[in-house]
């Protein structure tokens, strides 16, 4: 019996958190939507109202072909970007937390030190393009990578650490007494059960390294290696604004991490249930 | 856009059938993100592709304000600021230390069309110039809205107290007097900033006292007047409702369609109207910031931004024959034909077209008449207090009273002056 | 030491982050630590000594920036963590709708912070925004969320909140799921209740995300700058100004010495409070 009233219980709880959603996060996504489709002098008044004209098709076009289809090019160099920083950050990550979490030494602390560092200062964006500068770096789409690289590790050492903590010590000590390699025991035994945490971590740094702009304003100049992000300023400036196109825009460069985590959601559900069922 | 690559075609076909080895040279451009900057520069450069084939150009935006300042600054010192720059003149210009980081002009031939009143802003302190003008100058003063002044009987203000005279007429019937747009901080300072004739006029020894840490706002009445200005309007009730948050747009577009009567801004605004309320164009007036006494009124006005060449460029050659052309009335005319007249041109014999808009004709009088206009304190001195525009916003908001604000701002400036390192600071 | 045997966790493992965190971060920020003695505008430096942090603590306001910040800072981290986690055992007690809700819930993590600014200062506008002609719909007259100095930085925080807190939940919704069955359903053969169960249960085993939200969120509201910049800028005047904000702007006039000089202070600022944070929270973590 209890279990219909839990049912309904359910749905209503469902459906009162639906309509608190609705107003609270979708409705300002319904107005970048109308915002990209009005025209421009619609989308200057700024008012939250139904386009009286859809220009979708055409707004679109716009934005795409502005600067010889500069976006698309963008949208490639961002996920070129992404991609690679993303791995390494995985990779690099879980192998420091890993070490951080299993061997407590005196070197801990000086990680730790770094780790802080790492989160609480702000980058030093001059003397960091001199670095790249004299290492070659500079202009580029690999230096670009390990930039975001050394930007994001401390966030996923610290994130790893954590979880790698839940993992229990006899996985691996069982691997080693069957003869497994150190790198075998990270790569083959524990990376695999970090999935809950990789996925957060490839959703959360692919989000904010793609969704980046002031990086690669300072060190990734020139037309070549436009991103994303870049691609606001063609619609945005200080003193004229073709507001509907920037919608447009934001709208579109939102499409990617959406596609992201869409799929990656489902990994996140799967991971969760795979963990329930091993217990 | 479509020119562009058409004559990238063109040049492609001309060197292939020639098969000349011919060298093509790419220059890159460092543009603000303005519209009517990449408007102007598009015309340009497909002009000047169309008579040198070999040439073709890469546009970069970056953004606008002291972010765009940040950014030009930080590719510069790295050597990575491409072939040509565009960028502002005056006290901005001197920050880039353009001595050491962009090429001299001063031979160019192209500076003999240049009015001499320009060079002083895109000089060097070792007396070299380093730009070219591009665009058209501007005045700082006010629009307004000639259907309501019309309607209402009202006659353009050349006193202050005949100008709030006029805001008490327009508050009566029920339009907003000044249009006030604090959402975007830097329209703020026009008050302040566009003052500046007036206070020429009445201290004309201010600039040099200033720079040189003699004259302060709290202790200059005539400088502190701008500050009491903002706070009067503020006091009186005459801003729109929303003038927290109203950005430039909103402004021109209340003065543009008869919601405002005025609105102090930069004259560069018209390009702005023709894109969001063309319809309009025709109904803007426009006058000088009015000060205490009618016999002494004039403009202040701002000079246009410079197109530059990075020292560190590759191609110093081909870019300072793109300048020249710039600088020429030929290239003159290819910006007035791509954004139209919104003001006097800094290059000799560069003829407006007859027909310009009714707030254009009302500005060139003042350009036509000796003494009629002064540059604005940016062009005098080098020391411009950063945090003006919130100073400014706390006034016309009722944060902070004009008097206290004036000496905010004067410690606002002294560190300005100590950063720079200015003597007697 | 030849005889010793290797130890299972090398640390070659951190070989390759080191190289890359040292040369692209620590390098150039001890590079910037000398800067902030000099007086510097990118093209050449001049020592000066201690002046940029003299004149940094005589900005007019510092200590309101300061004040503000930690507001900020407390307000946001707190809404985060306890939204959060209120949240993910919601989006993970199998409403109807979950899958969707979840997604829903962490959308705002999707948009970047300009576009979210953009909107956010379209929706909260006094007169004509959707928020104050909701209000005005019931009778209530909204007030002029981000230009009235009282207000400002707390809807800012608002805005702050209602972008970050998907992500807080979406490490919650992990942390949750590696919390193993047999507890609930050992505190459910006591007899416990499902706020008990919370209580007893879900609160203490969740608690090394419970960690990661509040020292990312805390770290992160005290930095905080992306969204104040793109919805107030510091203002209505200087109303809604944070540290990062009042640093920035010290960056934008070109005082670069004077910047890096309130970076340190930054620095320094969030040190003596995250440190001890941290040092208690492992210490926490060593009795469990």
């Amino acid at each position: 019996m209890s279990l219909r009233r839990d049912a309904t219980r359910r749905r209503t709880i469902g459906i009162l958190a639906l309509l608190v959603a609705t107003v609270v996060f979708i409705l300002p996504f319904i107005f970048i939507l109308f915002m990209a489709v009005k025209t421009k002098q619609e989308a200057a008044l700024f008012l939250f109202s139904w386009p009286s004209e859809w220009h979708f098709w055409q707004n679109l076009v716009d934005v795409v072909q502005t600067r010889n289809y500069m976006l698309m090019l963008a949208y490639f160099n961002s996920i070129v970007i992404t991609v690679g920083a993303v791995t390494l950050l995985v990779i690099f990550g879980a192998m420091v937390g890993y070490v951080l979490q299993r061997r407590p030494s005196g070197w801990n602390k000086l990680i730790y030190a770094c780790i802080l560092i790492g989160l609480m200062v702000p980058p030093a964006i001059v003397p960091t393009i001199w670095v790249l500068q004299a290492i070659g770096l500079f202009k580029t789409i690999h230096g670009m990578i390990l930039i975001q690289v050394a930007y994001g590790l401390a966030f996923s050492v610290l994130l790893y650490r954590s979880f790698i903590g839940t993992i229990p010590r006899d996985l691996d000590e069982a691997a080693i007494i069957d003869g497994a390699k150190s790198w075998q025991v990270f790569f083959k035994v524990i990376l695999p059960l970090l999935k809950p945490v990789t996925v957060t971590l490839i959703v959360v740094q692919s989000i904010a390294i793609f969704n980046d702009f002031t990086n690669p304003l300072y060190y990734l100049p020139g037309k070549e290696n436009v991103t994303v992000q870049l691609t606001l300023f063609n619609f945005q400036s200080q003193f004229q604004s073709q507001y509907n196109l920037l919608f447009m825009n934001i709208l579109l460069v939102t499409i990617p991490p959406l596609f992201v985590f869409i799929f990656f959601n489902r990994q996140i559900v799967a991971g969760m249930t795979s963990g329930a069922v091993k217990g | 856009m479509k020119t562009l690559r058409h004559s990238a075609a063109l040049a492609a076909a001309i060197t292939l059938t020639s098969g000349m080895a011919q060298a093509e040279v790419t220059l890159n451009l460092l543009l603000d993100g303005n519209a009517d900057t990449i408007t102007m520069m598009e015309a340009l450069t497909a002009a000047y592709t169309a008579a040198n084939p070999d040439v073709t150009f890469e546009m970069e935006n970056r953004p606008g304000g002291s972010e765009g300042d940040n950014m030009v600054k930080t590719r510069l010192a790295t050597g990575e600021a491409g072939d040509i720059i565009q960028y502002n003149s005056g006290s901005l210009f001197q920050a880039l230390r353009p001595a050491d980081t962009l090429a001299d002009l001063t031979d160019l031939p192209g500076q003999a069309n240049v009015i001499d009143s320009f060079k002083p802003v895109v000089t060097a302190p070792d007396g070299t110039v380093r730009g070219v003008p591009f665009g058209a100058a501007m005045g700082g003063g006010v629009y307004y809205n000639r259907k309501l002044y019309e309607e209402l009987g009202l006659s353009v203000p050349k006193t202050w107290d005949e100008f709030m005279a006029n805001n008490a007429k327009i508050k009566e019937a029920g339009k907003v007097p000044v249009a006030t747009t604090f959402g975007d901080t830097w329209t703020s300072q026009l008050f302040v900033l566009g003052d500046f004739f007036n206070v020429q006029a009445e201290v004309p020894t201010f600039a040099d006292d200033y720079t040189a840490n003699k004259a302060k706002y709290a202790n200059t009445p005539a400088a502190a007047r701008g500050f009491q200005y903002l706070e009067d309007v503020f006091k009186a009730g005459y801003m729109n409702e929303d003038f927290g948050v109203a950005k430039f747009e909103d402004g021109m577009r209340m003065v543009a369609t008869g919601e405002a009567a005025h609105y102090p801004m930069l004259t560069f605004a018209m390009a702005t109207v023709k894109q969001n309320t063309p319809d309009n164009i025709n109904d803007l007036g426009y006058f000088a910031l009015p000060g205490p006494t009618a016999d002494k009124n004039g403009l202040t006005v701002w000079m246009p931004s410079a197109l530059y060449i990075p020292a560190a460029s590759a191609n110093v050659d081909a870019a300072k024959d793109f300048l020249n052309f710039v600088a020429s009335v030929e290239g003159c005319q290819a910006m007035i034909g791509a954004i139209g007249a919104t003001g006097p041109y800094l290059i000799k014999d560069c003829a407006l077209p007859a027909d310009v808009p009714p707030s254009v004709a009302d500005m060139l009088p003042y350009f036509q008449t000796e003494g009629a206009t002064a540059p604005a304190l940016e062009f005098l001195s080098p020391i411009k207090g950063p945090a003006l525009e919130q100073i400014t916003v706390e006034v016309g908001s009722g944060i902070r009273p004009a008097a206290e604000a004036t000496a905010l701002y004067d410690q606002d400036v002294e560190k300005q002056a100590k950063q720079l390192g200015l003597p007697n600071w | 030491m030849a005889s010793r045997r290797p130890s299972p966790y090398p640390y070659w493992f951190v070989l390759p982050a080191a190289v890359v965190f040292v040369t692209l971060f620590l390098v150039p920020t001890i590079a910037s630590f000398w800067f902030s003695l000099t007086r510097w505008d990118l093209f050449a430096a001049e020592f000066i000594g201690w002046d940029n942090y003299r004149q940094f603590f005589k900005e007019p306001f510092l200590i309101q920036g300061l004040t503000n910040t930690l507001i900020y800072a407390v307000v946001t981290s707190g809404a985060k963590t306890v939204l959060g986690l209120m949240l993910a055992v919601l989006l993970t007690s199998g409403i109807w709708m979950q899958g969707f809700l979840r997604s829903v819930v962490f959308f705002p993590v999707l948009v970047s912070t300009i576009g979210v600014g953009i909107t956010f200062a379209a929706l909260m506008h006094p007169t004509r925004g959707v928020i104050n002609l909701g209000l005005e719909s019931i009778g209530i007259d909204g007030p002029a969320w981000l230009s009235d100095p009282a207000l400002a930085l707390y809807s800012v925080a608002m805005i702050d909140i209602w972008k970050g807190v998907g992500l807080a939940t979406l490490i919650y919704i992990a942390g949750l799921a590696a919390i193993s069955p047999e507890y609930y359903e050992a505190s459910r053969i006591d007899g416990a209740t499902r706020w008990q169960q919370f209580w007893r249960v879900t609160v203490p085993l969740v608690r090394p995300a419970t960690v990661t939200v509040v020292t990312l969120s805390l770290i992160g509201g005290l930095r905080s700058f992306d969204i104040i910049w793109a919805t107030t800028r510091g203002g209505p005047g200087f109303a809604s100004d944070v540290l990062a904000s009042v640093i920035y702007k010290q960056y934008q006039a070109g005082f670069y010495g004077l910047a890096t000089a309130g970076n340190v202070i930054l620095f320094l600022l969030i040190a003596v409070i995250i440190l001890p944070l941290t040092y208690w929270f492992n210490k926490r973590e060593v009795d469990l």
